[in-house]
C-alpha cells in the first residue's frame, strides 16, 4: 500500500474518532433533555427515545410545584449575581493597584496573595466556616457571598491585565489636571472589558454549579442554592419522577448554556487565561 | 477620602517636580483595601488557623482543647483516613492520565481539520459538559448508570452482555467516577491544547515535513515538545483539582460501597462537619494540603526533564 492510501485511511480514522468522541460527550446530555420531555412513567423505560415522539413538558410544571425550585433558582441568581459583581469590583481596584500604583509593601502583599492562590477551599473550609457563623450569616445564602467577595486569582488576572496597558496614558491624563481614581475609572478600567468579562464569566460557572460551601453553609430548604436543591430532589422523590428531577437539571444548565452562546471567547479566554501564568 | 488626598498629594509632587515614587501610596492602599480585607478574613487567615487548629480538639460547642500532634498521631493510625488518602491518589493519577492523553488526542485531531465550521462544531461538542455544574452531571450520570434499569447496561445487553455493577460494586464505583469526571472535565485539558497546538509555528512544521517527519513523528518529536509547556500546567491544574474530588462521590455513592470511594475530603468532611471533630478535620485537611505541595513538587521535578521551553 503506498503512503498516499495510509495517510488516507488516518484521515478518515482520525474522522471517526471525532464524531464518536463527540457522540459521548453530548449523549449524556441529549438523554437528560429528552428523557425530562418523558411522562414520569416511561421514564426509567428502555430503549431511550433519543428524539421524543410525544414531548411532554408536564415535567417543568411539575418542578415548580413539587419543590421550591422558583425559590433555589432566586437563591442562586442572588448568590451568584452578587459574587461576580462585587469581584468585579474587588479585583478590578486592586488589580490596577498591583500594576500601575506604587506603594510601600506591594510586592510582598501581592506575593501573599499568590501564595493564597495555591490553597485549596477545603483546606480552609473549617475556619471559614467558623467565621461566617460568629458573623451571624450561617444558614444564609448571604454566608456564601460575603466569604467569596475577594479573590487573590481575579487580583492576579485582572493586574496582569492592566500590566500589558501603557502607563504614558495615565500620566497625560494626571499632567491634564486628572485624580488618580479619575484617571484609573475613566482611562484604565474603561480599556479593561475583555478582563473583567473573562473574570465575571469564570465566577458565573463556577459560582452557579458550586456544590460544596452550600453544603457546608446552607441547613434550611429554603435557602438551598439550585445544585444543593436539585440534590436533595433526587433523594427525596425516588426513582418515579426522574423525568422531573431532569426537568430540574436541564432548568439549572440553560443559563450557562445561553451564556455560552452569547459569550463563547469569553468561556475560552477564561481557561486560557490561568495558563499564561 | 483617601482617594482625594492621594489626588492632592501626586498633583504636589508633579508641581515640585519631585516625583517621589510613593506619592501615590494613599491610593494604592485606598485600591487594594477591600480585597486585602477578603482575602485575608477568609483565605490568609483561614489558612493559619486551620494549621492552629489542627493541634486542637474542638467540638464547636466547649473550649477548644490544646492537644499538640494527638490529631496527627491518630491520623496516621486511623486506617479507614489514610485508606482514604490511598483511593483519593489513585483515582487522581488514572483521572489525570485519561484527560490529558484524550484531551491530546483530541485536540490533535480536531486541528488537523481544515474547515473553521468543523473545528467549531467539535470544539463546542467537547466545551458543552463543563457547562454543567458538578451537581448536575452526577444525578443523570447516576440514572445512566444505573444497575437495572440505566441505558448504558441496556445498550451492554444488546451486545449480548451481562449487567455491569458500575455504581454497586468497590471497582466499578471508583472506575466509573474517574470515567465521569474525565468525560466532563476533558474538555477543558482540550481547549488549552487546541490553544497551544495553534500556536506551534507553521515553518517549524514545514521544515520537519521536508525532512520526511510522517504523523506520528511530527507530533511526538514537534508538536509535543513545542506544548510542553502546556501539558504541564494541564497535568498540574488537573491533578489539584482531582485530588480535591468531593462532589461526584458524595452525591453518587455517598463514598460507597463500603468506602471505595470515600476520597480524602469526603472523610474531611465526615470527621469534620458530621462528627463535628474540627480539630481532626483540620489535621486532615493540612495533611492534603501537603500531599497536594508533594505530587504538585514532584510533577516540577519531573518537568525539569522532560518540559522544552522555547
Amino acid at each position: 500500500m503506498s503512503t498516499m492510501h495510509i495517510a488516507r485511511i488516518g484521515r478518515i480514522a482520525g474522522i471517526l474518532v471525532l464524531i464518536i468522541a463527540a457522540m459521548v460527550a453530548l449523549g449524556p446530555l441529549l438523554w437528560t433533555v429528552t428523557t425530562s420531555l418523558r411522562t414520569p412513567a416511561e421514564a426509567f423505560s428502555n430503549p431511550p427515545q433519543w428524539i421524543p415522539s410525544h414531548p411532554d413538558f408536564s415535567n417543568y410544571s411539575a418542578v415548580f410545584e413539587r419543590i421550591p425550585i422558583g425559590r433555589f433558582f432566586v437563591n442562586s441568581v442572588i448568590v451568584t449575581g452578587l459574587i461576580v459583581v462585587g469581584q468585579t469590583i474587588t479585583c478590578t481596584l486592586s488589580g490596577y493597584a498591583f500594576a500601575m500604583v506604587s506603594f510601600p509593601g506591594r510586592s510582598v502583599i501581592f506575593g501573599i496573595f499568590l501564595a493564597t492562590m495555591m490553597v485549596p477551599l477545603q483546606t480552609i473550609i473549617i475556619p471559614v466556616f467558623v467565621i461566617v457563623r460568629y458573623l451571624g450569616l450561617s444558614d444564609s445564602p448571604m454566608s456564601l457571598v460575603v466569604s467569596a467577595l475577594g479573590s487573590a486569582f481575579g487580583t492576579f488576572l485582572m493586574r496582569q491585565y492592566f500590566m500589558q496597558m501603557p502607563k504614558e496614558l495615565g500620566e497625560a491624563a494626571r499632567i491634564d489636571g486628572a485624580g488618580h481614581f479619575h484617571t484609573f475609572l475613566l482611562i484604565y478600567a474603561k480599556m479593561a472589558g475583555p478582563a473583567i468579562a473573562t473574570l465575571a464569566i469564570l465566577n458565573f460557572s463556577g459560582f452557579w454549579a458550586e456544590f460544596y460551601r452550600p453544603l457546608i453553609f446552607l441547613q434550611t430548604q429554603d435557602n438551598f442554592t439550585l445544585p444543593l436543591g436539585l440534590v436533595g430532589l433526587q433523594g427525596n422523590l425516588g426513582t418515579g419522577s426522574i423525568s422531573v428531577v431532569l426537568a430540574g437539571v436541564v432548568l439549572a444548565i440553560l443559563p450557562s448554556v445561553v451564556l455560552f452562546v452569547v459569550a463563547q471567547r469569553y468561556f475560552i479566554s477564561g481557561i486560557t487565561a490561568g495558563a499564561s501564568r | 477620602m483617601s482617594a482625594a488626598t492621594a489626588e492632592v498629594r501626586a498633583t504636589d509632587t508633579l508641581r515640585r517636580g519631585h516625583p517621589s515614587s510613593y506619592g501615590e501610596a494613599p491610593f494604592g492602599f485606598a485600591m487594594i483595601g477591600l480585597s486585602v480585607l477578603f482575602v485575608a478574613v477568609f483565605t490568609a487567615i483561614p489558612i493559619l488557623a486551620s494549621l492552629a487548629l489542627s493541634f486542637f480538639s474542638w467540638d464547636v460547642i466547649s473550649e477548644p482543647q490544646f492537644v499538640g500532634l494527638e490529631n496527627y498521631q491518630r491520623l496516621f493510625t486511623d486506617g479507614p483516613v489514610l485508606k482514604s488518602f490511598g483511593v483519593t491518589l489513585g483515582m487522581s493519577l488514572a483521572i489525570v492520565v485519561l484527560q490529558l492523553t484524550i484531551g491530546l488526542g483530541l485536540a490533535v485531531l480536531v486541528n488537523q481539520r481544515k474547515l473553521v465550521w468543523v473545528r467549531t462544531l467539535f470544539r463546542t461538542a467537547f466545551y458543552l459538559p463543563l457547562l454543567a455544574s458538578t451537581a448536575a452531571v452526577s444525578i443523570f450520570m447516576g440514572y445512566l448508570f444505573d444497575y437495572k434499569f440505566g441505558v448504558v447496561n441496556y445498550y451492554l445487553g444488546l451486545l449480548g452482555l451481562s449487567n455491569v455493577p458500575w455504581l454497586t460494586s468497590g471497582f466499578g464505583a471508583a472506575a466509573t467516577i474517574v470515567l465521569i469526571v474525565v468525560w466532563q472535565q476533558t474538555g477543558f485539558t482540550f481547549v488549552l491544547f487546541v490553544a497551544a497546538l495553534m500556536s506551534v509555528p507553521t515553518d517549524v512544521l514545514e521544515a520537519g515535513q521536508i525532512d520526511g517527519a510522517g504523523p506520528l513523528r511530527t507530533l511526538f518529536r514537534i508538536k509535543v515538545p513545542l506544548i510542553s509547556p502546556t501539558i504541564l500546567f494541564a497535568a498540574v491544574v488537573a491533578l489539584i483539582n482531582a485530588m480535591q474530588l468531593f462532589d461526584q462521590p458524595y452525591i453518587m455513592t455517598k463514598g460507597g460501597p463500603g468506602s471505595a470511594t470515600t476520597t480524602v475530603t469526603i472523610s474531611m468532611y465526615q470527621k469534620g462537619f458530621q462528627n463535628l471533630q474540627f480539630g481532626y478535620g483540620s489535621a486532615i485537611a493540612i495533611v492534603l494540603l501537603v500531599a497536594i505541595l508533594i505530587v504538585t513538587g514532584l510533577q516540577f521535578l519531573a518537568a525539569r526533564k522532560l518540559v522544552f521551553y522555547r
